[in-house]
């Protein structure tokens, strides 16, 4: 796995404003998750501080130091969705999946997150799984959806 | 009443195919623009009275002089498609709807200003969007409208997608230019404004999706058709989106200066067996106010002598059903979430405000917390660093002015009693 990460980023060397993008495709490769390894491996490769991709990778909602699952499913919990009743939704899906938000499931498969506004202000309650979004969410609908990704 | 869809007017089957858009009369703007002296093309927008409309409405005119006017051996162009002020979707539609009008407003914007290279700055959220957009770069490119001499005039310009990674902040244009350099998307101290010093330290002018749309319109038809449309202060059309407690929610065009209430009544109103509270316009970082108040024009002009706001065109209903304490609660919690921490007012305040509306959650505040949160907002808006700590506490504020009850109701319990 580190030779796939190394191979995408020293594509990119001396590139600092390619950083961003680097980390977006090494995501899916290392369970979502920057490992102080990942990001050794990102910085060597790039030939740029190890300090660089902890400061720009801990800003962004996207990324994260912490152990995640191999999809994320973010359910937005803005304004919008908010009063179309996300916090219920939310509830209901952490039911479904057992585990609360910020936690990943047993198999290692799901972890739940929220997210700020999506976008789809216009079809809330809604949310993104990995790169798939989806408007008007209910549980069934959820549940349904979720079978995409077992 | 009707829509006025002159930026939504799809004409393609196939919107991203620029052969069939240029069937149906698309990228005139650019053949014309070719053969045009830049300052002209200034001119004509400039006499348009176009204005930004990613929310702080800036005139656009004024805003590419500025780039104009700076020597530099390099320029950039950015579209802002950092769409995140929640209860906005607009561009998202646009770029459904009508993709290669934002390229074409993007190589006008690039011929006026002596800009040769151009960004699309898109928020990750919108994963299907960028592969549209992919594919019009390619298909615009295919058809000579961007790459080196387009149309075999002098001018170069192509066009970059930079795919942001989840920063509301970032929406802020040196913050946007922060988060192409690889960095933190956190604000930068102004002047110099990105007009003189930008991107990589290069004058950079920074447009939102809705306002280069309209841009091959004024190109094509004249700055006087533009101002049939709008008000005499803010002429052209606006994507208001209709969203929270709405039967008909989505993103609808009507001239500028449309009615609150006629946007209400064209949405559905709120939803069957209940009454609408309240309004929110232009986003969480806009103004509240209260359901008798919703007789209004929504210009920026009307809006901003009434204390109100016009913001990205977001129009959020809210019924009678919701707690309005909770609503703000939520919106909080999204300015302390998505604030950059780089100044102090800002990083602190939101926390301070979200800890005092907590209070009135749970029934523990006292009447000189209002006060508080009065004073602390006016703090906020007057020292905070860019536009998001200067208008976070806007929904607090006007919530006090326009429907003070939701605030002193909450403290007519025990606890103020005791």
């Amino acid at each position: 796995m580190l030779l796939e990460v190394e191979k995408i980023a020293s594509a990119y060397k001396g590139r600092n404003d390619m950083l961003i993008k680097v980390l977006r495709e090494v995501q899916p490769l290392t369970n979502n998750t920057l490992t102080p390894e990942v990001a050794k491996t990102i910085a060597n490769a790039m030939e740029i501080p190890l300090t660089q991709v902890y400061d720009t990778a801990t800003f962004y909602a996207l990324f994260s130091t912490e152990p995640r699952g191999k999809h994320i499913i973010r359910l937005c919990r803005s304004a919008s969705c908010h009063l179309n009743k996300a916090k219920e939704l939310l509830q209901q899906i952490e039911k479904k999946l057992n585990i609360k938000v910020g936690q990943t499931t047993t198999d290692g498969l799901f972890t739940l997150e929220t997210c700020e506004c999506l976008g789809l202000c216009d079809v809330s309650p809604s949310m993104i799984i990995d790169d798939d979004v989806y408007g008007n969410v209910t549980i069934n609908k959820f549940k349904k959806i979720i079978g995409k990704y077992r | 009443m009707q829509e006025t869809r002159i930026i939504l007017n799809k004409v393609n089957n196939n919107p991203i195919c620029a052969k069939e858009y240029v069937e149906n009369g698309g990228y005139e703007a650019v053949k014309k623009a070719v053969q045009m002296n830049p300052k002209d093309i200034i001119d004509i927008i400039t006499d348009s009275g176009l204005r930004g409309r990613g929310g702080a409405g800036f005139p656009v005119g004024l805003k590419i002089s500025f780039v104009y006017k700076t020597n530099s051996d390099q320029k950039y162009i950015i579209c802002n498609a950092d769409e995140g002020e929640p209860g906005t979707n607009k561009d998202r539609v646009i770029f459904e709807t009508v993709p290669h009008s934002v390229i074409e407003g993007m190589i006008i914007c690039g011929i006026a200003s002596g800009a040769t290279k151009g960004y699309i700055y898109l928020r990750w959220e919108y994963p299907q969007i960028y592969d549209i957009l992919t594919k019009v770069l390619d298909s615009a490119r295919e058809s000579g409208f961007l790459g080196e001499k387009i149309l075999g005039s002098e001018y170069d310009f192509d066009i970059e997608i930079y795919v942001g990674a989840g920063a509301y902040v970032c929406g802020e244009e040196t913050a946007l230019i922060e988060s192409i350099e690889g960095k933190r998307g956190e604000a930068r101290f102004k002047p110099p404004f990105p007009g003189v010093e930008g991107l990589w330290g290069k004058p950079t002018l920074v447009n939102n999706v809705e306002t280069l749309a309209n841009i091959p319109l004024i190109i094509n038809n004249g700055s006087s058709w533009f101002h049939q449309f709008g008000t005499e202060k803010c002429s052209g059309t606006k994507l208001f989106t209709l969203c929270g407690n709405i039967n008909k929610p989505g993103v609808y065009e009507f001239p500028i200066g449309v009615k609150l209430q006629d946007l209400y009544a064209f949405g559905g109103g709120v939803p069957k067996g209940r009454k609408l509270q309240a309004v929110q316009l232009g986003g969480v970082s806009g103004s509240i106010i209260s359901a008798d108040q919703i007789n209004v024009e929504m210009d920026p002009d009307t809006l901003a002598s009434k204390g109100m706001t016009f913001g990205s065109g977001s129009v959020l209903f809210i019924d009678d059903s919701q707690d309005m304490i909770d609503l703000l609660e939520n919106i909080m919690e999204f300015f302390l979430h998505e604030s950059c921490g780089k100044c102090t007012p800002c990083r602190e305040g939101n926390l301070r405000l979200l800890e005092i509306i907590r209070k009135f959650k749970n029934n523990t505040a006292r009447l000189e917390d209002i006060d508080t949160l009065m004073d602390l907002s006016s703090t906020m808006m007057c020292t905070s660093l860019c536009g998001l700590g200067q208008s976070s506490p806007t929904a607090i504020v006007t919530c006090i002015r326009n429907m003070k009850e939701v605030f002193t109701n909450r403290i007519k319990g025990e606890q103020y009693c005791g």
